[in-house]
């Protein structure tokens, strides 16, 4: 399995010059250099996008797989457990309070909301009995849809919806151009920040008891955690909106493969969700050439197959 | 030494121990028996930090449990409790290599990656080395959590109903081996026994547990009488001797 990273980062080279030559205005990329015209199409819009999507898929499975491994449960993703519901309510409340605030006050609002609602959906799956693992997702759905019920209604009062739309519902990339999208590296620094604390995360998703004999202190890795997987929902919910599956899927992947020991599989986890939703990515670019659809429903289908896929294989060893 | 004084615990108002004081002798294997529901399992769950302290104080040989940092903690004793579900994938060398975590906290070093590859043959456990933890059966899984304490390598090790899901001879191996910590390499071994009779072959030390009370501790010889555990469970038992230790009959 040591060859899983280079596969991954083998699938992207290809995949992110394709993205690179693919969009509405006809330009040859490798003439850029000495053609000013397609270098301003380059560097203004082909390469932030692709570099976009490449930050977003890889955080967002980073984000996935902490959360997984946080709440020891494979049913849920950044997407699912009120994260975003709860980031989309900051951006709304700061919308609402300060309009003119700079974007980062207004994402720094956004991930504390975040992380409120995280914590939230955390604090409600400690009650239930551990062995209902199915009750797990499903709280967090409840969660999500009373939130993102609160935040619609608001909407509605106030003439917004068609802004919430942008965050909640499919998101997608065709809107990134320079100096709209920068703020997704802080996502991916969050992601890579997860990585130096892999061991603690994966100690903490034996449980409590293992975590505690072994002298970790739960509750700060837990706030870790809950930290780096709310910075980069509200990152991604405030630049492109939201994208379902990617941080349920991915995760799920890369754990049948390669197990949970997330020194190893966290950049397997980030190179494989980046390449997995820059192909999705480019289906949406190419299939109504040159129109596009949302990255996030293509996702949503090829999600689904590959989520059903693996809840039907049959496990490798009885 | 582990020195308890005054310890109790109430759980929604149930009381579950009452003002227990003892001490746990260093250098020995201990056993807590005693009937369901006796407390045993929290009285060690609050020795390994595993419950937060209530009433009372619990010292581990220098360290006041209350006032010592958990990862100091974990390099002077190891504690196992019982395992309910288990979610995670990990292989079972990487879960035993967890074990030495305290001492490296994430570099491991080559003696580390000595003790995991140790604790791994010794449990029969380097052929399943490579298998994930939801791939091998309910006992494997108990042996590579037993390896990962044993990787721990502490001063005190303390284990809740280790034979759990144990057939006959891992369960002997494993006591034969907790034994042979004692007494070759000086560590102190603290165990709660559902069975009497593995703690009657092997215990030095026993604390016989009753409604959160300690109705009796001692010898084997001295606590492991037919008065005595025909009043700690209720149930009349004979008690006969082999090879020197006593042993309980209660199987008819």
């Amino acid at each position: 399995m040591k060859y899983a990273l280079g596969v991954m980062i083998a699938a992207l080279l290809p995949l992110s010059l394709a993205s690179l030559m693919t969009g509405a205005a006809s330009i040859d990329i490798f003439t850029a250099p000495s053609d000013p015209w397609a270098l301003l199409v380059l560097m203004e819009s082909r390469l932030p996008r692709t570099l976009a999507v490449l930050l977003t898929g890889a955080a967002l499975s980073v984000a996935g797989m902490l959360l997984q491994a946080l709440v020891r449960n494979r049913f849920v993703g950044p997407d699912t457990v009120g994260t975003s519901e709860s980031a989309a309510l900051g951006l709304l409340a700061i919308t609402f309070l300060a309009p003119a605030a700079p974007i980062w006050i207004k994402i720094a609002v956004a991930a504390a909301t975040g992380l409120a609602g995280t914590a939230l959906f955390v604090a409600l799956i400690r009650r239930l009995p551990p062995r209902e693992i199915m009750l797990v997702p499903i709280t967090g759905i409840v969660l999500s849809g009373v939130i993102g019920a609160v935040v619609t209604w608001i909407a509605w009062q106030a003439d917004l919806v068609q802004l919430i739309t942008t965050w909640l519902m499919t998101g997608e990339f065709s809107g990134v151009v320079a100096g709209r999208y920068e703020v997704l590296w802080i996502a991916g620094a969050a992601a890579a920040l997860a990585w130096f604390a892999a061991d603690r995360f994966a100690i903490l998703s034996l449980g409590d008891e293992v975590a505690t004999g072994l002298g970790l202190g739960t509750r700060g890795v837990m706030r870790l955690g809950l930290v780096v997987v709310s910075l980069v929902s509200a990152m991604v919910v405030a630049t492109v909106g939201m994208i379902p599956f990617i941080g349920l899927v991915v995760p799920n992947i890369v754990s049948r493969i390669m197990g949970d020991n997330l020194r190893q599989s966290l950049p397997v986890a980030a190179a494989g969700g980046a390449a997995l939703l820059l192909f999705c990515d480019l289906i949406g670019r190419l299939v109504r050439y040159p129109f596009e659809i949302p990255v996030g429903t293509v996702m949503g289908f090829v999600g689904a197959g590959i989520f059903l896929f693996l809840l039907y294989r049959k496990p490798a060893h009885v | 030494m582990i020195r308890l004084s005054g310890v109790s615990h109430q759980i929604g108002g149930a009381s579950i121990l009452n003002d227990i004081t003892a001490d746990l002798p260093r250098g020995r294997l201990t056993a807590l028996i005693g009937p369901n529901g006796a407390g045993k399992s929290t009285l060690l769950r609050l020795i390994g930090r595993l419950e937060p302290l209530q009433t009372g104080s619990i010292h581990i040989d220098d360290l006041d449990l209350a006032r010592t940092p958990s990862a100091e903690i974990a390099r002077r004793m190891a504690v196992l409790g019982q395992q309910t579900v288990i979610a995670s994938r990990l292989r079972l060398s990487d879960l035993v290599a967890f074990g030495r975590w305290p001492h490296h906290q994430g570099r491991p070093r080559p003696q580390d990656r000595a003790i995991t590859a140790d604790a791994l043959e010794a449990f029969g456990l380097t052929p399943l080395a490579h298998r994930f933890l939801d791939e091998v059966s309910g006992g494997q899984a108990q042996r590579a959590y037993l390896a990962m304490t044993f990787a721990q390598d502490t001063d005190w090790l303390l284990l809740d109903e280790p034979l759990n899901n144990l057939d006959m001879s891992h369960a002997r191996s494993l006591m034969a081996r907790l034994s042979q910590l004692v007494r070759a390499s000086g560590k102190s071994v603290v165990v709660v026994l559902h069975e009497v009779n593995y703690a009657a072959a092997w215990a030095d030390h026993i604390v016989a547990l009753k409604d959160g009370r300690i109705l009796a501790e001692g010898a084997p010889q001295d606590v492991l009488t037919e008065n005595g555990l025909g009043a700690l469970y209720d149930t009349p038992v004979m008690v006969t001797q082999h090879d020197g230790r006593p042993l309980v009959l209660h199987h008819f």
